[in-house]
């Protein structure tokens, strides 16, 4: 079966890059699986998602993606993301430690769209990295 | 020891440690061009797969109409975004850039715009506010390693005057381009509003996907566009920040050489005083004997 190519790249570097049989990643309108042979799509990335890479015989890769775009051409994937990180690069107790303070900020001050965000972005890189959160 | 050695002795010594200190600058500008390279070549996928993003989406919708690409009827006012450096010591570079933001001045004056300097770099906020200029913006501490944070902020900023009903018309942007280690230009670009160019397709070129969008294509453009915006400044800023480094390196290297310069022809002056000195010291000695032995002579 055909592979598809991915490519996951952030401004500042690129993340990964390679083959895979599927790609799940979360847009706006929600969850969309890509597999090859996939029609064009162009579709805006939720805040604090998390993208799934399947790939056979391997284990599934897994990255914390906050914003950005997914496109999808001629069995080619592309995710460009604002921030992006690996699950394997997680520091899971800094993560954890994030989290905890939006939490608190929330709790504070209901209307603290900032750390809103932040708690979104720390809750994905948990789930990224195969936490419970 | 006569006091011109003592005086060309100190300045030899004075000329080699600022040799030794030009040096270190230059060696430590060469290494930082290569890592400032690097994080070139980093974005470079981002880049190359946003502006394809871009491209797909424009070439698919049938009219582009969002408020970054509509030039505005009548602009009054233009934004310049000026990138210079935060430190010294690298030759031309800032004043390259702030000549060429001149030039741009000028020109955009001559077509009756108000212009608004928006500067990001230590040396060019310090020149600006020297003459008295308001600043719509300015932005310093990371020309060396620019962040894609900072990026966002000064396009966030960029684009909220741009969108004002009141705020700036046109954006340009002036800023030094890495060709390579020898050469860099400065170049003026305009970034807001886009242009949209319409090409003919070729025979030979595969037809452009048909993208779907999600949601639509109008809110795919509307969150694709500011990103565009965010990874031209951010290349701008990358680019120049390798230019500086690569500045820095050729003018430490000149003043390393001059430096040389001088230490040889301070020491060829120094030997000459020195050799004269002792030239001088025989004569006396030869003069002084011959004289005690024509006394001795001729009180025989």
């Amino acid at each position: 079966m055909a592979k598809l190519r991915v490519g996951v790249v952030s401004p500042e570097r690129e993340i990964w890059s390679g083959e895979a049989d599927m790609v799940i990643a979360k847009t706006v309108d929600g969850e969309i699986g890509i597999m090859p042979q996939h029609a064009p799509v162009l579709g805006v990335l939720v805040e604090g998602g998390v993208l799934r890479v399947k790939r056979e015989g391997k284990g599934d890769l897994v990255a914390a993606v906050h914003g950005g775009f997914i496109s999808v051409a001629d069995d080619e994937v592309s995710v460009l993301a604002e921030v992006a990180e690996l699950g394997s690069e997680v520091d899971i107790a800094a993560a954890r430690d994030a989290l905890e303070r939006a939490q608190a900020s929330i709790e504070a001050d209901q209307a603290d769209a900032d750390a809103a965000v932040e708690a979104k972005r720390a809750k994905a890189r948990l789930r990224a990295a195969g936490e419970e959160v | 020891m006569g006091a011109q050695l003592r005086l060309l002795r100190r300045r030899i010594k004075s000329v080699k440690s600022t040799a030794k200190i030009t040096r270190a600058q230059e060696l430590i500008a060469s290494s930082r061009i290569v890592k400032a390279q690097m994080r070139m070549q980093a974005a470079l996928p981002y880049e190359r797969e946003i502006t394809r993003a871009v491209t797909g989406v424009v070439s698919n919708a049938s009219s582009v109409d969002h408020p970054l690409t509509v030039a505005k009827d009548n602009p009054t006012k233009a934004g310049v975004l000026v990138v210079t450096s935060d430190s010294g010591f690298c030759g031309g570079f800032n004043a390259n850039v702030l000549r060429e933001a001149e030039a741009l001045r000028g020109l955009l004056k001559s077509r009756g715009l108000e212009v608004i300097p928006f500067v990001t770099g230590r040396k060019g906020v310090t020149w600006h506010s020297f003459r008295n200029r308001t600043m719509g913006g300015q932005w310093v501490g990371f020309s060396r390693k620019p962040a894609y944070s900072d990026a966002k902020e000064i396009a966030e900023l960029l684009i909220e005057s741009f969108k004002d009903e009141n705020g700036i018309d046109e954006i340009h942007i002036v800023s030094t381009e890495f060709v390579s280690m020898l050469t860099q230009n400065v170049v003026v670009k305009r970034i807001l509003p886009l242009e949209v160019e319409e090409t003919e397709a070729s025979e030979s070129d595969a037809i452009p996907p048909y993208f779907e969008f999600e949601p639509t294509a109008a809110d795919v453009l509307e969150s694709l566009l500011p990103r565009y915006v965010e990874s031209r400044i951010f290349t701008a800023l990358l680019e120049s920040a390798a230019s500086e480094e690569a500045a820095r390196r050729r003018a430490m290297k000149s003043a390393t050489d001059n430096a040389n310069e001088l230490i040889r022809v301070f020491t060829m002056q120094m030997n000459q005083a020195r050799q004269a000195e002792i030239t001088q010291e025989i004569s006396e000695i030869v003069g002084g004997a011959n004289a005690l032995a024509d006394a001795a002579a001729g009180k025989e």
